[in-house]
C-alpha cells in the first residue's frame, strides 16, 4: 500500500527475543531515561516572584496618556470607542474651564472614561484610533477580581502618573510601548 | 465517664507496674526500650512524613518541574501543611458500610506498619548511663520470620477496609491487593531460603553482623545472591503495593481502589502505612542484602578505637539511613519510570517467572553451600 506521507514508520512485529521478554534491560534503559531528568534544565520559573518578559507586541491594560507637563491628551473625541470591535469603551465629554489649561491639553476632555475589561479584547484598535496619542495598551494585564463591576476601568484607574509630581511612577507606568508610537 | 476513664487508666498502669515488680524486670531496661520505641516510631513517622514530600520532590525532578516549593523554604513544611488538611477533612463514614471494620481497617493497616520496625537493627550497641544500650527492640532469634509475619497481616487492614467499604470499586481492589500479596509471598520466602542457606541464621542482628564483620569486598549478601536480591526487590514492591504493581490502588481503573470510600485522617492512615511500610521495606532490603549499617570499606574495630564506641554506633545508624534513603529513592524512581502491569501479566510475572526463577536459585544455593561444607568436594 501506498503510503500517504513519508511519516509511515512500519511497526516491527516480531516476537520478542528472550533478552526482551526478561524485561529488566528495557527497565534499565527507562530508568537512566528518567534519571537523566533529574539534571536536566526545568523550564517551569517560580512564577510570583519571577516573571517572563512580555514580546514587545504585547498588548495589556490602557493607560490614558499624559504630555510631558502632566495634562491629560484625551480629548473625547469617541474614535476608539467607534473603533472599538466589542464596545468596551464608554465616555463623556466635558469642556474645559478656565484655569484647568494645567489639566487638560485641549479644550475639551473626557470627564468619564470608562473601559468594560470582560469586553475588551486587547485588539488595540483604540490605540490605531486615538488621533491625540492618548490611549495606548501596557505590557500589563487585568488582575482578577470577585466582582464584575471590579472590571470596569474608570479614569483614576486608566489614568497614567503625573509625570512631573510622580516621575518614576510615570516612567514605570509608561514602559515601552508607548514609545514606538511617539 | 472521664473519671472513670482516668481511674481504668490509673488502675492498668498499678496493674502493670505490680506485673513488672513480681517479674522482676529490670526497670531501666522497660525505660530503656519504652523509650527506643517511642524514637522508632516517631522516627519511622517522620520518615514517612518526608517521604510523601520526597516523593513529590523526586517526581518533579523526575519529569522536569520543581515540586512543592512554596511552604516553607524548599517547601518543606508542605508534608505537615498536608497532615493538617487531611485532620480537618470532614470524616464521611458510608451509611452503608459496615462502621466497626471500616474504622478497623486504617487502624490495622497502620499497626502492622508500625510493628515492623521492632526487629530492625538501627545499630551497634551505645554504651549510656554505664550500660550498654542496643538500639534494636527486639533481638528475636526469629526476626526475618516476624517482619514476613506482620508484613502479611497488612493486607487485611486493605482487606477489611475495601470489604467494610460496601462499594465495589474498594472490594475489587482489595481483592487485588490480597491475591497480589499471596502470590508475591511466595517467590520472596524463597528468595529468602536461599539467603538463610548462605548466612545460617534467622536472627536480623546475627545476619547483618555476618556481613559486618566479614572485610571481604563480598562481605555484603547482594553479592553473594544478585538473584534472590533482585527477586526478594521485586517482591517488595509488590507487597509494598507500589507502582508497577500498585494494582489495589489503580486510579485510573477503580477510582481509588481500596481507599475509594475513605477520607480524612482515615484515608491519611492508608497513605501513611503505605510509606511507612516502603521505610520499613528499605530497612529489611538492606539488613538481608546491603550490610545493615555496615560502613563499606571501613574497619570497624579501627573506627571504634578513633572516635569512640557511642560515635560509632551513631555513624552506623546515620549509614543505615543512607541506605535505606537510597532505597526510598529507588521505590519512586521506579514509580516514575515504569507503567503499572495488568493483572494477568502481575499474576504471569509472579507465578509463572519469580517462583521458578526462585526455586532455581534456592537449588544452585543448597549445592554450592553444600559444596562449599564440602570443601569444593564432590
Amino acid at each position: 500500500m501506498q503510503a500517504l506521507t513519508n511519516r509511515a514508520k512500519s511497526v516491527d512485529r516480531r516476537p520478542l527475543s528472550l533478552l526482551e521478554r526478561a524485561y529488566l534491560p528495557a527497565i534499565f534503559k527507562g530508568m537512566t531515561i528518567t534519571f537523566g531528568h533529574m539534571f536536566k534544565k526545568r523550564p517551569t520559573i517560580n512564577y510570583p516572584e519571577k516573571t517572563r518578559p512580555f514580546s514587545p507586541v504585547f498588548r495589556g491594560l490602557h493607560i490614558l496618556n499624559r504630555d510631558e507637563e502632566g495634562r491629560e491628551n484625551c480629548t473625547a473625541c469617541g474614535l476608539c470607542a467607534v473603533a472599538c470591535p466589542a464596545e468596551a469603551i464608554t465616555m463623556e465629554a466635558a469642556e474645559r474651564k478656565p484655569g484647568e489649561e494645567n489639566l487638560y491639553r485641549e479644550e475639551k476632555y473626557a470627564a468619564k472614561y470608562e473601559i468594560n475589561m470582560l469586553r475588551c479584547i486587547f485588539c488595540g484598535l483604540c490605540e490605531e484610533a486615538c488621533p491625540k496619542d492618548a490611549i495606548y495598551l501596557s505590557e500589563t494585564f487585568a488582575p482578577a477580581n470577585f466582582q464584575r463591576k471590579g472590571f470596569i476601568y474608570g479614569k483614576p484607574d486608566l489614568l497614567i502618573p503625573d509625570p512631573v509630581k510622580e516621575p518614576e511612577a510615570y516612567a514605570k507606568a509608561k514602559g515601552n510601548r508607548a514609545k514606538k508610537n511617539n | 465517664m472521664t473519671q472513670r476513664c482516668y481511674l481504668l487508666i490509673l488502675e492498668l498502669i498499678k496493674f502493670f507496674i505490680t506485673i513488672i515488680m513480681l517479674l522482676a524486670v529490670d526497670l531501666a531496661l522497660v525505660i530503656e526500650k519504652l523509650v527506643l520505641i517511642i524514637i522508632v516510631v516517631m522516627s519511622s513517622l517522620v520518615v514517612a512524613m518526608y517521604a510523601t514530600y520526597g516523593e513529590r520532590k523526586v517526581a518533579a525532578a523526575l519529569q522536569d518541574r520543581r515540586g512543592p516549593n512554596r511552604a516553607g523554604p524548599f517547601g518543606l513544611l508542605q508534608p505537615l501543611a498536608d497532615g493538617l488538611k487531611l485532620f480537618f477533612k470532614e470524616e464521611i463514614i458510608p451509611n452503608f458500610s459496615s462502621k466497626f471494620l471500616f474504622i478497623l481497617g486504617p487502624c490495622l493497616a497502620m499497626l502492622t506498619a508500625m510493628m515492623t520496625g521492632a526487629v530492625i537493627p538501627w545499630g551497634e550497641k551505645v554504651h549510656f548511663f554505664e550500660r550498654d544500650i542496643s538500639l534494636q527492640i527486639a533481638d528475636i532469634n526469629i526476626g526475618i520470620l516476624y517482619v514476613f509475619g506482620v508484613v502479611s497481616m497488612g493486607v487485611y487492614g486493605i482487606m477489611i477496609g475495601s470489604w467494610a467499604s460496601n462499594n465495589k470499586f474498594s472490594l475489587m481492589g482489595g481483592l487485588r491487593a490480597a491475591s497480589q500479596i499471596i502470590s508475591y509471598e511466595l517467590p520472596m520466602g524463597l528468595a529468602l531460603i536461599a539467603l538463610l542457606m548462605v548466612t545460617g541464621t534467622l536472627s536480623l542482628k546475627t545476619m547483618v553482623e555476618y556481613q559486618v564483620l566479614s572485610d571481604h569486598w563480598y562481605a555484603w549478601n547482594v553479592f553473594k545472591q544478585p538473584l534472590g536480591f533482585l527477586i526478594f526487590l521485586i517482591c517488595v514492591f509488590a507487597e509494598c503495593n507500589r507502582t508497577p504493581f500498585d494494582l489495589a490502588e489503580a486510579e485510573n481503573e477503580l477510582i481509588g481502589g481500596y481507599h475509594t470510600e475513605y477520607s480524612s485522617m482515615k484515608l491519611g492512615f492508608y497513605l501513611f502505612a503505605e510509606y511507612i511500610n516502603m521505610f520499613i521495606s528499605s530497612a529489611v532490603v538492606t539488613c538481608l542484602f546491603f550490610g545493615g549499617y555496615d560502613i563499606p570499606f571501613v574497619n570497624d574495630a579501627h573506627l571504634a578505637e578513633s572516635v569512640g564506641a557511642n560515635w560509632m554506633a551513631l555513624m552506623h545508624v546515620g549509614m543505615l539511613f543512607a541506605k535505606i534513603v537510597f532505597f526510598l529513592f529507588l521505590f519512586m524512581w521506579v514509580r516514575w519510570t515504569i507503567p503499572r502491569f495488568r493483572y494477568d501479566q502481575l499474576m504471569n510475572l509472579g507465578w509463572k517467572t519469580l517462583i521458578p526463577l526462585a526455586l532455581f536459585n534456592m537449588l544452585v544455593t543448597g549445592a554450592l553451600v553444600l559444596l562449599h561444607q564440602n570443601n569444593w568436594h564432590f
